[in-house]
């Protein structure tokens, strides 16, 4: 890419590492979350009465 | 178009009937058809975000200013990938699904409005969404219905309309959970689609280093040369006209960026790369999307597919879009991409059909309508549901039996409206990217301090919030209409009421409005926050507690 300016080619480069810091993010923590059990058994129509009520 | 074509087309349409028809049978609950229920495939939410992200107004509206303006595009492309996925998914993804169940937000206002236990800025929300979004939708609709005219030399009208009804049938039976599943399936056909399309427009420009170092000479003899020639001896609109206007505002060559803190360089950096660039975070119809996932690991994963899926869109029409330039030189008489196409929206449609062998001008069609359906179709997604859960249960009570058809209604309303817009402004100038770029900055400035504060800052108060979106909907709307170079000066409400296109004068016209509103919001946001009795501490724990 010897024919951008700096400005382009930093544009460039950076599209280029921001989509690898991406891929590795993923891969990294694929599986990582130990949060779901937590939030994963509420219904999202359960609380709605209560939860108006209360608001 | 011959009979496999017919074939193909009845098949894809079929197909998007039976995810269509899926989704309404699973569809049994306010939660399904708002959020899919919280439980969608990562693959399904990323595609489906990416899908929505990257509409016919990015592939055709900012491809042709690609071929207009050239490379400085990449900025955008950077930010969309590391602010609208990677800050996006990893920084506010996760706060925003456990947010949004804590409070059983089933929209981006009510999650808002319950943050805040405020009734009015989910209306105010909702209210915004309803008048705002329109514009966008009408850009989507006019890049999808370009390329559909150019394919089947049909007229645009009749284009237009078809593809509204295909995308209301869908919407309106399947509600999310249709979208969603549509969306990926036509993400995938997206992103094919221009794997293809950088291999063939390299190997026609003749490779990749050789591609970009034609495009100097390409600009030295077909804009460089406009230099001696006067403006007011060229048609305004004209391609002459706008590759003379480039080099006016300080564009020095596609491979270039702008002189700093030209007229260029504001535009490019400003509108282009920060309004749409930071817009996103604060976009209704993606926000939804972290409210449909039932873990953290399903975001996680959704980076990655969303960061490969967005280079393989954005940037890849940015740099086929100046590319198009080196193509036309050679092959139409040493013409530009302007000259030869006759606009920036006709430049990737017209390419498309005049470069590239008939069979993928055909897949292109496919990935371009599907790039215009998914954006729309959560579009009107968020529109309805912003008329029916956020404004008209806000008023007629929660539970009330019509929500659900008011929000149908809704939807069919604003198509409606969306569709006159795509008829009205189909002739003005870059309109597709302009367009998205106003309707990004306004949501930046009028959701975007809130939706923070509301995730990140317990101190961070109602009339806070008020005052915030307040204070960004009217900096933004006055600055559109007496500020900004184009608006200001096609509204026209300047000149009737002051005599003069805009108020002020020079390069500050070009700066986005997005610039002054968000700031001005943010502070509003801190300061009436601090001046302001602190929420009180249930609402908190409510909020930010499970």
């Amino acid at each position: 890419m010897g024919t951008f300016d700096l400005g382009v080619g930093t544009a460039f480069w950076l599209m280029n590492a921001s989509a690898l810091l991406c891929v590795i993010y993923g891969v990294v923590n694929w599986n990582k979350d130990k949060e779901e059990k937590v939030l994963s058994t509420k219904s999202w129509d359960r609380d709605e009465a209560r939860i108006n009520k209360d608001l | 178009m011959n009979i496999l074509e017919n074939i193909i087309i009845i098949i894809y349409l079929a197909v998007l009937g039976y995810l269509g028809f899926v989704g309404y049978k699973q569809t049994k609950s306010s939660a399904d058809y708002l959020i899919a229920g919280g439980d969608t495939h990562p693959f399904v939410m990323a595609l489906s975000y990416g899908a929505t992200f990257i509409s016919t107004a990015a592939i055709v509206g900012f491809g042709g200013v690609a071929a207009w303006l050239g490379n400085s595009l990449l900025w955008l492309t950077f930010c969309n990938i590391f602010i609208g996925v990677f800050v996006a998914f990893v920084f506010l993804g996760n706060p925003t699904r456990k947010m949004g169940i804590r409070l059983n937000a089933h929209t981006f206002p009510e999650l808002l409005g319950r943050r805040f236990n405020s009734k009015f800025i989910q209306m105010f929300g909702g209210v915004l969404i309803t008048i705002f979004m329109p514009l966008y939708t009408s850009a989507v609709l006019i890049g999808g219905t370009e390329f559909l005219v150019a394919y089947f030399k049909v007229d645009y009208h009749l284009a237009l309309l078809v593809m509204s009804v295909i995308v209301t049938g869908y919407v309106l039976a399947g509600g999310l959970k249709g979208v969603m599943l549509t969306d990926a399936l036509q993400g995938v056909i997206m992103f094919v689609a221009m794997m293809i399309l950088l291999v063939m427009v390299f190997d026609a420009v003749g490779g990749v280093d050789v591609g970009f170092t034609k495009l100097e000479h390409v600009w030295n003899e077909t804009v460089a040369s406009l230099g001696s020639v006067n403006m007011k001896d060229l048609k305004a609109g004209s391609p002459d006209f706008m590759m003379k206007l480039s080099m006016n505002w300080g564009f020095q060559g596609w491979n270039k960026m702008p002189v700093f803190l030209s007229e260029g360089w504001l535009f490019v950096i400003t509108t282009i790369t920060m309004g749409v660039g930071i817009g996103v975070l604060a976009q209704p119809q993606l926000v939804v999307r972290f409210m449909t996932v039932k873990s953290k690991n399903e975001l996680n994963r959704a980076v990655l597919i969303g960061g490969v899926f967005i280079i393989a869109m954005t940037g890849i029409i940015f740099i086929v879009g100046a590319l198009t330039n080196v193509w036309y030189y050679e092959f139409n008489e040493g013409k530009n991409a302007l000259q030869s196409a006759g606009g920036v929206g006709k430049v990737i449609p017209h390419f498309i059909n005049a470069a590239m062998p008939k069979w993928f001008a055909f897949i292109f069609l496919f990935a371009l309508i599907s790039a215009a359906m998914s954006t729309l179709s959560s579009q009107f997604h968020a529109m309805g549901t912003a008329i029916g859960r956020d404004v008209f249960e806000q008023i007629a009570g929660k539970h009330n039996p019509n929500s659900l058809l008011i929000t149908r209604v809704g939807i069919i309303v604003m198509i409606v409206i969306s569709v006159s817009l795509a008829y009205v402004f189909d002739k003005q100038p870059a309109i597709i990217a302009r367009s998205t770029a106003i309707f990004f900055a306004l949501c930046a400035s009028i959701f975007l301090p809130t939706y923070f504060g509301g995730l990140f800052w317990k101190r961070m108060t109602k009339k806070g919030a008020i005052a915030s979106m307040a204070v960004g909907t009217v900096v933004t709307t006055f600055w559109l209409l007496f500020v900004h170079f184009q608006e200001a000066k096609e509204l026209g409400i300047c000149k009737m009421l002051f005599g003069v296109n805009t108020l002020l004068s020079g390069k500050i016209t070009f700066v986005d409005a997005m610039i002054v509103a968000l700031p001005l919001s943010a502070l509003t946001a801190v300061v009436v926050s601090f001046m302001t009795k602190p929420e009180s501490p249930a609402l908190i724990k409510k909020c930010f507690e499970d």
